[in-house]
C-alpha cells in the first residue's frame, strides 16, 4: 500500500502581517496514520484548517489533491463531501443535545425534512458500539465524561463515511486510560483501512501509533520521518522540532540576584467545575530578587492555571498550600489584596482578560492603580494624564496620543499598555503569561528590554513562554511543567531545547 | 469655517442628541402653535417627567454594567404604595417615611443585587421576576384599591415652587437670580479647567468656539430660567433632579468608583484581573437602582395625591429607552447621565408635543418606538464609521 490518498502542495496561507504558513507539503499515504508534528504555533492547525476548508480556497495558495483529484474546498461541507473530517481540540459536542441529535446534527436522517427518530437512534447505537461505548443513544452529551465525548465525536466522524479521520490534540484533555483506549481505538480502525493525521504533542503516543512523522517548524514543514523503516527515536523527533537557531537576539543582561523574594510551597488547585480534576499538583517553587524566572511547557500543562490560582485565587477551586513574600507568609484570597502586596499578573490573553479595548490608553493604564492618581476617592484628570503619558514615553507606545482607544492599537503596543498598567501598581513581582505572543519581532526586543530593567530594578519576574528561544534567551533558571506538575528546574547554563523538551513531554507514567 | 466643520463632525456623537432634542422642541413648538414653549407647558413638561428622569439615573448604571432592570416601574409602584400606607393609615410624619421607603427601596435593589451579582442569574430574568412579584405585592399592601390623599408637606416635592424673595415682584426673581448665578459658577469652572488644560499642554477648543460654547450655555440657561420664572418659578422636583444629575455626573466621571462600573461594563474579566470588585459592584449598582426607584415611586405618588395598584406601569420601558437614546450601549460600558437625561427629555418632549397636537395615542406609541430604534441605528452607524 503505497497509494498516497492525500497530497497538500506549496501550501502558504498569510494572515495580515504574518505568513503562518510557508511552501507546506504533506503527503498522507493511504491507511497510515501520519502524526503532525510541530512546536506551538507551528502551523499545525493552520494547515489542518487550509485541508479541510474552514479556510475557502483563495484563501491561501497551494494545491490540494485528494484521491489525486484537485480540490477546491470552498467551507468545510465541501471536505466533509469527500470524507475528510476533522475533530478538533475543543469538544464541539452541544451538550443539551442527545448523543443521537449530536451525531447526525447537520446530517439529519430525515425525509422531506422530516426527522424518522427511529432510523437515528438505530444507527447511533451501532456506531456507538464501533468506537467501543455501550451508552444509550438519548442520553446528553454533557454528561459524558471528557474522555467519552471524545469518542462520541469520533462516532460522528464515522457517520459521515469518512475517509481521512484528523484528530487534532485528541488526548490532551484525555486522562491515562482514556487516551491509551483512544489510541487502541485508532490502531483498530487502521486495520479497518481507515486514514488518520493525529496531531500532538505528546511523543510516547506518537511512537505508539504513527506510521510517519511530517515535522512542521515556524510554518515550514522541516522533515517527513518514516517511524517504522527509519528507527526514528524521540530525541530524533525533538531534534526536529526545536532544532532551529535563535534567530532573534536578546537583549544583554547583568544578573544581580538577591534574597529570596516570592515562594510557592506544595501548590494544589482543582478545576472549578470538573471538582475531582487537579489541574495543579503538589508544586512549589521560588523566585528571587532580580531574577528573571521561567516555566516552560506544552498546552494545557498548567501553567495559567498556576499562575492565575496565586493571583488572588482567580481561578481554580479547593486551593491549598503556602505563599510566602520576602520570608513572610502571605495570603491572596483576593485580586486587590494581591495588588497590594505588590504582585502583578499580564495576562495571556490581552484582548479578552487584559484591557478594556473600548476605552482609551489613559484609563486601561490607570485602571488597576487609580488609589494613585487619586485623592479621597476622586481620580485627578490631569494626574492620570501626566502618568498615561510618562508610560507612553517610557515604554515608547507608538500611538498619536494618549486618548486613543486600546482597541485600535497594534499587538505589540497593546502589549506595552499592559504592562505600563502593571508597572504602575508599583509591583515586586510580575507574572508575564505568553508575553510576546502575536508581537513581532522588534516589538519583541523591546518588551524583553522593558523586562530586563524591571529585574534589573530588584523585582522578581516569573515568565510563562511557549517559545522555548525565548526562554532560553531570557530566563536564570526554568522550571518545567507538564500535566499541573513540576517535572523539571534547569539552571540557565544548562538549559538547552532538547532538556526543556524532554519535561515537557514527561507524562505520569 | 473648516475646523468648524471638522469640530462638528467629531462632535456629532456627543451632541447630535442633544441638537436632535432641540430640534424636536422647534418642531413641536411650530406644529403647536407656540404652545409647547409656553410657561406652563414648560413647567408641566418637567414635573410630568422628573420620574422617568430619575429612573433613567439608575437605568444609565445598570445598563453600563451590561445589565437591565424590568422591575422599576413595579417597585416604584410598591414603595409608593408602601410610603401610602405609613403616611395616610398610620399618620407617620412625611420625613420619617420618606427615609424609610428609600430604605425600603434599598432593600428591594438589594434582594435583586444578590441574585444578579452573587448567584449570577441574567438580570433580565431576575428583574422580570421582580416586576411580577412587586407588582403583586403592591397590590397585596394596598388591597387593591387606591389609598389617598397625602400630607400637603410630602406633595410639595412633585407639586410645589421654590418660594421668592420677600416683596412683590411681576416675575419670579430668585429663579431670574439662580439662572445668573449658575452662569457665573458656570463660566468660572469652564475657566478654569481651560486655564489648567493649557498648563497641562492639552489640546484646546479653538478660543472663538470656546466663546461660543460659554453664550450659548449661559442663554439657553437663562432663557429656561426666564421661561420658568413667569410661570411660578423653579418646580421644588426641578432642584432635586439638577442634584442629583451633578451628583451622578460627578460620580460617573471622576471617581474610583465610577471608573470601575464602566470597566466592568467595558470588559469584566479584564476589569476583574485589574483589581475591580466586579461582583460587589454589581450588587451596589442595583441597590442604587431600587433607592432611585422609590424616589421616582414617592415623587410619583406625591404628583398623583394617591397610591394605586396600577402605578409605574411601563416606567421601565421609558426609563430604558431613555437611556438608549441617550447613547448608551447595550452591550455596556459606555453611556453618560446627561445623555440619559437628554434621552428621556426627547421622549418627553414628544409625548407631551404629540399630546398638544391631538396625535392619538396609537400614533404617539408607534413613533415613540420608532424613534428609539432610529436613534441607537444612529448611534451604531456612528460608532462603525469612527472605528
Amino acid at each position: 500500500m503505497t497509494d498516497i490518498l492525500l497530497e497538500m502542495r506549496g501550501i502558504t496561507k498569510t494572515f495580515p502581517g504574518v505568513k503562518a504558513l510557508e511552501n507546506v507539503n504533506l503527503q498522507v499515504k493511504a491507511g497510515e496514520i501520519h502524526a503532525l508534528m510541530g512546536e506551538n504555533g507551528a502551523g499545525k492547525s493552520t494547515l489542518m484548517k487550509v485541508l479541510s476548508g474552514v479556510y475557502p480556497h483563495g484563501s491561501y495558495e497551494g494545491d490540494i489533491l485528494f484521491k489525486g483529484n484537485a480540490c477546491e474546498f470552498k467551507d468545510i461541507r465541501n471536505s466533509e463531501e469527500l470524507g475528510i473530517v476533522i475533530i478538533h481540540q475543543e469538544l464541539a459536542l452541544i451538550p443539551q443535545l442527545s448523543v443521537a441529535e449530536n451525531i447526525f446534527l447537520g446530517n439529519e436522517q430525515a425525509s422531506r425534512g422530516i426527522i424518522n427518530w427511529n432510523e437515528t437512534v438505530v444507527k447511533t447505537r451501532e456506531l456507538l458500539k464501533t468506537v467501543g461505548l455501550s451508552e444509550s443513544p438519548n442520553i446528553h452529551a454533557g454528561t459524558l465524561g471528557v474522555g467519552k465525548q471524545q469518542l462520541v465525536e469520533i462516532a460522528k466522524a464515522l457517520s459521515k463515511e469518512v475517509k481521512l479521520l484528523i484528530l487534532d490534540e485528541p488526548t490532551a484533555a484525555l486522562n491515562e486510560e482514556d487516551s491509551e483506549n483512544l489510541l487502541n481505538l485508532m490502531l483498530a480502525f487502521k486495520e479497518q483501512g481507515l486514514t488518520s493525521i493525529i496531531i500532538s504533542h505528546k511523543l510516547n503516543e506518537i511512537m505508539k501509533v504513527a506510521d510517519s512523522i511530517t515535522i512542521l517548524r515556524d510554518g515550514k514543514t522541516i522533515e517527513t520521518l518514516n517511524v517504522r523503516e527509519d528507527q526514528i527515536t524521540e530525541d530524533r523527533i525533538i531534534k526536529g522540532m526545536v532544532g532551529r537557531d535563535l534567530t532573534h537576539r536578546y537583549p544583554e543582561r547583568e544578573t544581580n540576584i538577591g534574597d529570596i523574594l516570592f515562594e510557592v510551597k506544595n501548590w494544589n488547585v482543582y478545576h472549578p467545575q470538573q471538582s475531582e480534576r487537579k489541574v495543579i499538583d503538589e508544586v512549589s517553587f521560588h523566585i528571587n530578587r532580580g531574577e528573571i524566572v521561567g516555566i516552560a511547557g506544552l498546552m494545557g500543562a498548567g501553567r495559567t492555571e498556576l499562575a492565575m490560582s496565586i493571583f488572588g485565587q482567580s481561578y481554580g477551586k479547593k486551593i491549598s498550600g503556602q505563599l510566602f513574600k520576602d520570608g513572610k507568609e502571605t495570603k491572596l484570597p483576593d485580586i486587590s489584596k494581591a495588588i497590594d502586596e505588590g504582585i502583578a499578573y499580564v495576562t495571556e490573553d490581552r484582548k479578552e482578560y487584559g484591557l478594556i479595548l473600548m476605552d482609551d490608553i489613559k484609563r486601561n493604564t490607570t485602571l488597576a492603580n487609580l488609589n494613585g492618581i487619586s485623592k479621597w476617592f476622586v481620580v485627578d484628570d490631569y494626574k492620570e494624564i501626566n502618568e498615561a503619558e510618562g508610560f507612553r514615553k517610557k515604554l515608547n507606545i507608538k500611538t498619536p496620543s494618549i486618548h486613543q482607544k486600546t482597541g485600535n492599537l497594534s499587538g505589540g503596543n497593546q502589549q506595552k499598555v499592559v504592562l505600563s498598567k502593571w508597572i504602575f501598581t508599583g509591583p515586586d513581582l510580575l507574572i508575564l503569561d505568553e508575553p510576546t505572543r502575536g508581537i513581532d519581532v522588534g516589538a519583541k526586543y523591546e518588551i524583553y528590554t522593558i523586562i530586563n530593567q524591571l529585574a534589573a530594578q530588584g523585582k522578581g519576574i516569573l515568565m510563562i513562554s511557549s517559545e522555548l528561544p525565548e526562554l532560553l534567551g531570557m530566563c536564570d533558571r526554568i522550571y518545567v511543567m507538564s500535566e499541573g506538575r513540576f517535572t523539571g528546574e534547569v539552571p540557565r547554563a544548562k538549559a538547552n531545547q532538547e532538556t526543556l523538551m524532554k519535561f515537557m513531554t514527561k507524562s505520569r507514567r | 469655517m473648516e475646523t468648524a466643520l471638522k469640530l462638528i463632525r467629531s462632535n456629532i456623537r456627543q451632541y447630535g442628541m442633544f441638537i436632535a432634542l432641540i430640534l424636536i422642541m422647534l418642531l413641536f413648538q411650530f406644529l403647536s402653535d407656540g404652545i409647547l414653549l409656553k410657561p406652563l407647558n414648560i413647567t408641566n413638561l418637567i414635573l410630568q417627567n422628573s420620574y422617568i428622569l430619575i429612573l433613567a439615573i439608575g437605568m444609565l448604571l445598570v445598563i453600563i454594567t451590561g445589565h437591565i432592570d424590568l422591575s422599576v416601574g413595579s417597585v416604584a409602584a410598591f414603595v409608593g404604595a408602601v410610603s401610602a400606607i405609613m403616611m395616610v393609615k398610620h399618620g407617620m410624619s412625611f420625613p420619617v417615611a420618606m427615609v424609610l421607603s428609600l430604605v425600603f427601596g434599598a432593600l428591594v435593589g438589594a434582594w435583586q443585587g444578590f441574585w444578579v451579582a452573587y448567584v449570577r442569574i441574567p438580570s433580565f430574568i431576575v428583574t422580570l421576576a421582580g416586576m411580577l412579584l412587586f407588582r403583586g405585592l403592591t397590590m397585596l399592601v394596598l388591597d387593591g384599591k387606591s389609598v389617598a390623599p397625602f400630607p400637603n408637606g410630602f406633595r410639595s416635592i412633585s407639586t410645589g415652587f421654590l418660594p421668592d424673595l420677600p416683596g412683590n415682584w411681576d416675575i419670579h426673581l430668585l429663579t431670574i437670580l439662580i439662572g445668573i448665578a449658575l452662569s457665573v459658577v458656570y463660566i468660572f469652572m469652564e475657566w478654569r479647567t481651560r486655564i489648567i488644560q493649557k498648563q497641562y499642554k492639552l489640546e484646546l477648543l479653538p478660543f472663538p468656539f470656546f466663546l461660543i460654547k460659554l453664550a450659548a450655555v449661559v442663554i439657553i440657561t437663562n432663557l429656561f430660567t426666564y421661561v420658568l420664572a413667569s410661570y411660578k418659578g423653579l418646580p421644588n422636583i426641578l432642584i432635586m433632579l439638577f442634584i442629583l444629575v451633578a451628583l451622578y455626573t460627578f460620580v460617573m466621571r471622576k471617581t474610583v468608583m465610577g471608573r470601575h462600573i464602566y470597566a466592568l461594563g467595558g470588559n469584566e474579566k479584564a476589569a476583574k484581573l485589574s483589581g475591580v470588585k466586579t461582583k460587589k459592584m454589581t450588587f451596589w449598582v442595583f441597590v442604587n437602582m431600587g433607592v432611585l426607584a422609590a424616589l421616582a415611586g414617592l415623587v410619583f405618588a406625591a404628583r398623583l395625591n394617591a397610591a394605586t395598584p396600577k402605578a409605574g406601569v411601563n416606567f421601565e420601558l421609558d426609563a430604558i429607552a431613555a437611556v438608549f437614546i441617550g447613547g448608551a450601549s447595550a452591550t455596556g460600558g459606555v453611556g453618560t447621565v446627561i445623555g440619559a437625561i437628554v434621552g428621556g427629555l426627547v421622549m418627553g418632549v414628544m409625548n407631551n408635543g404629540m399630546s398638544l397636537i391631538g396625535l392619538g395615542i396609537d400614533y404617539q406609541q408607534g413613533i415613540k418606538g420608532l424613534v428609539l430604534l432610529l436613534a441607537v441605528a444612529f448611534d451604531l452607524y456612528n460608532k462603525n464609521k469612527s472605528a
